[in-house]
């Protein structure tokens, strides 16, 4: 019971008191990973080292000195964050066996504070996807397929054949992370953001997901995508977490110089009980085409519930968000066109056998290292970046990715406070359905409401609002002023106790599938 | 309007990274055609945007001191191919070979 309540009210002052050990907490979660292991959640389980650090927070607490709200907390970190002595892949056959030397700054912070680090969570591969369906450990389950809620709406009670075929997708690209939380097995789990890659499947996995302010967090460690909007992202399962853990992980990085310098004052969430000083943006863009009639509606709803409580709700215009994916699209590609230039196969990770030349054993390794998706990616950058392109699409892209950034500055400067919109387009859909379409069109159709976030830089949050018809969670974002996460984090913890979003209920899988996951280990080259 | 071979082999050779087959490429033109919406966009005057902090101007140089590093080993230990403290790679200056030559579905093309 201990495992759905919040750290600071619940887990930590169990801990302090004494009614649960450290080392118990560490133990349920990895007992729960491993019965849950049929969701693919986790790439690598660091079961030694963890119950090593939950001893160590034992012995803390016997002290009377816990080091904070998160000693002996365990927690999950994507495999996209260098994290030392263990395995980090990005889910790529290129970093496949790479120990990382270093933590990255946020796995040391949370380290620092005695954080029990589980193990590294699932994702597509390089964290370039929608769904958490193309890493080469293969896709991550959403939990709420195996819910009551979603088995009652939309499993057909027959074969045991079509139940398993009828899971859905996790969204992406932290899917191992959303369901992790989602799952019980951890309290909270790192992910990273990019173009909604922690929102999405928050949204789709019905927990908190936090994409804070670019500059705001370190990004030293996490392996880069876009290095101009990669954010490290907070999942929780409930908002007054995710302010803890942003509390432990913001700041300055002299490491990483995109840090501001400000000093960051971490804070405690009050509850707010007047919303008539707030002002709500319901930005008229964000009723994207393609946008379920469902979520349309519990938007709508939403907007209502801070009407009749007293705040100011106003339709606002972003009339350059339909170009913020084109535009993302070449910014994203040139940039890991770049970032992915450092996979040659000579200091770390993969390498061919290659041995004509230099550049054959580059060619041969990057080959066999990268997906499709990756390597789709870079090839379309590298396209916009080419000297007849670049006027044309890398620089057209910057200037559009101004005008983006500037409709946020107007409306905010014109006294709206906090945007609400919605997260996805639909509820998480089913694998097979999913998997119709190619990576980069989903990727389109998925980002279309988180991307414009990451382009401004802006602080954005996926909060779990209530279910859909087939039983599945959706969610609903609030957009910040940069900076203004103690607000944008008020509201929506406001928002959080209003819905009360229901708790999932997850039956027991009375069958061990161990075949199914066998291609989890010996995924071949694509 | 399609991409040329010349092009598609000079992308694979600055990329380093091959289509590997028609789909491959059909990526790569359904990609452009995506971009191709941002001239849509009227951005006479606009300034193109590096950094979303660009006001803040948190790029700043340290001072020149060392800090950390003798970390040699460690460094190494990800590497699968070294000779005391180098890394080893086969002879460079050596191009990869021309499309003629090569083993490439682009041949086809």
């Amino acid at each position: 019971a201990a495992l759905s309540r919040g750290l600071r009210s619940q887990v930590s002052a169990a801990l302090k008191e004494g009614r649960v050990a450290p080392t118990e907490l560490c133990q349920r979660c990895l007992a729960l990973i491993k019965s849950t292991k049929f969701l693919n959640a986790y790439i690598t389980v660091a079961e030694e080292t963890a119950l090593k650090q939950a001893e160590e927070s034992e012995e803390r607490y016997k002290r009377g000195q816990p080091l904070g709200i998160l000693d002996g907390i365990p927690i999950a970190i994507k495999d996209n964050f260098n994290t030392a002595g263990i395995e980090t892949t990005c889910a790529s056959n290129m970093l496949k066996g790479y120990i990382s030397p270093y933590n990255a700054t946020v796995v040391q912070k949370l380290l620092d504070q005695g954080a029990v680090l589980l193990g590294k969570t699932n994702l597509d591969e390089f964290a370039m996807g929608s769904g958490s369906t193309d890493g080469v450990f293969g896709p991550v389950r959403n939990p709420w397929s195996y819910s009551k809620q979603y088995k009652e709406k939309s499993v057909p009670k027959s074969h045991p054949e079509d139940e398993e075929s009828n899971w859905v997708i996790t969204g992406g690209s932290s899917g191992g992370s959303a369901a992790a939380v989602a799952s019980f097995t951890c309290f909270a789990a790192l992910g990273s953001d990019t173009g909604g890659s922690t929102r999405n499947p928050a949204a789709h996995c019905g927990v908190v997901g936090l994409k804070p302010t670019y500059g705001l967090i370190s990004r030293h460690g996490l392996i880069p995508l876009v290095n101009s909007m990669d954010v490290p992202g907070i999942l929780t399962r409930c908002v007054d977490d995710a302010a803890v853990l942003l509390g432990s992980l913001a700041g300055h990085d002299p490491k990483d110089s995109t840090t501001i310098q400000d000093d960051f004052k971490p804070f405690e969430l009050l509850n707010l009980t007047d919303v008539s000083k707030l002002s709500i943006g319901i930005p008229k863009e964000y009723h994207a085409p393609g946008l379920s009639s469902e979520i349309l509606a519990l938007w709508s709803k939403a907007a209502d519930l801070f009407k009749n409580a007293g705040a100011k709700v106003v339709e606002v215009s972003l009339p350059h968000t339909p170009y913020s994916i084109v535009c993302y699209h070449v910014l994203c590609t040139a940039e890991v066109a770049s970032n992915m230039a450092r996979f040659d196969g000579l200091e770390y990770g993969h390498r061919s056998d290659m041995k004509d030349s230099t550049e054959s054993l580059y060619a041969a390794t990057r080959r066999e290292g990268f997906n499709d998706v990756v390597r789709g990616r870079i090839l379309s950058g590298n396209y916009f970046l080419l000297k007849q392109n670049y006027e044309k699409y890398f620089v057209k892209a910057q200037k559009v990715r101004r005008l983006i950034a500037n409709d946020f500055v107007k409306v905010f400067r014109s006294g709206v406070d906090i945007l609400l919109t919605p997260t996805t387009l639909r509820d998480a859909a089913p694998y097979t359905e999913f998997i119709q379409e190619d990576n980069r069109t989903r990727s389109a159709q998925d980002d279309i409401l988180t991307q414009a976030a990451n382009m401004a830089g802006l602080p954005a949050i996926s909060v779990p609002t209530a279910l859909s018809e087939r039983g599945l969670p959706v969610g609903l974002q609030f957009i910040g002023r940069s900076f203004q996460e103690k607000q944008l984090l008020t509201v929506a913890k406001w928002f959080e106790k209003q819905v009360q979003f229901p708790v999932i209920q997850l039956e027991e899988v009375k069958r061990h599938d161990s075949d199914v996951f066998q291609h989890q280990k010996s995924a071949s080259f694509s | 309007q399609k991409v040329s071979v010349e092009v598609l082999e000079h992308l694979e050779h600055l990329a380093l990274v091959d289509f590997r087959d028609a789909e491959g490429v059909q990526r790569l033109q359904k990609a452009i055609q995506f971009a191709d919406q941002l001239h849509e966009v009227n951005t006479d005057g606009v300034e193109p945007m590096d950094s979303v902090l660009e006001d803040r101007w948190c790029l700043y140089l340290r001072e020149d001191d060392v800090t950390e590093g003798n970390c040699t080993k460690e460094l190494l230990e990800n590497a699968r191919e070294k000779v005391e403290e180098y890394f080893v790679a086969p002879p460079g200056n050596i191009p990869l070979p021309k499309l003629e030559e090569r083993e490439t579905f682009l041949q086809g093309s």
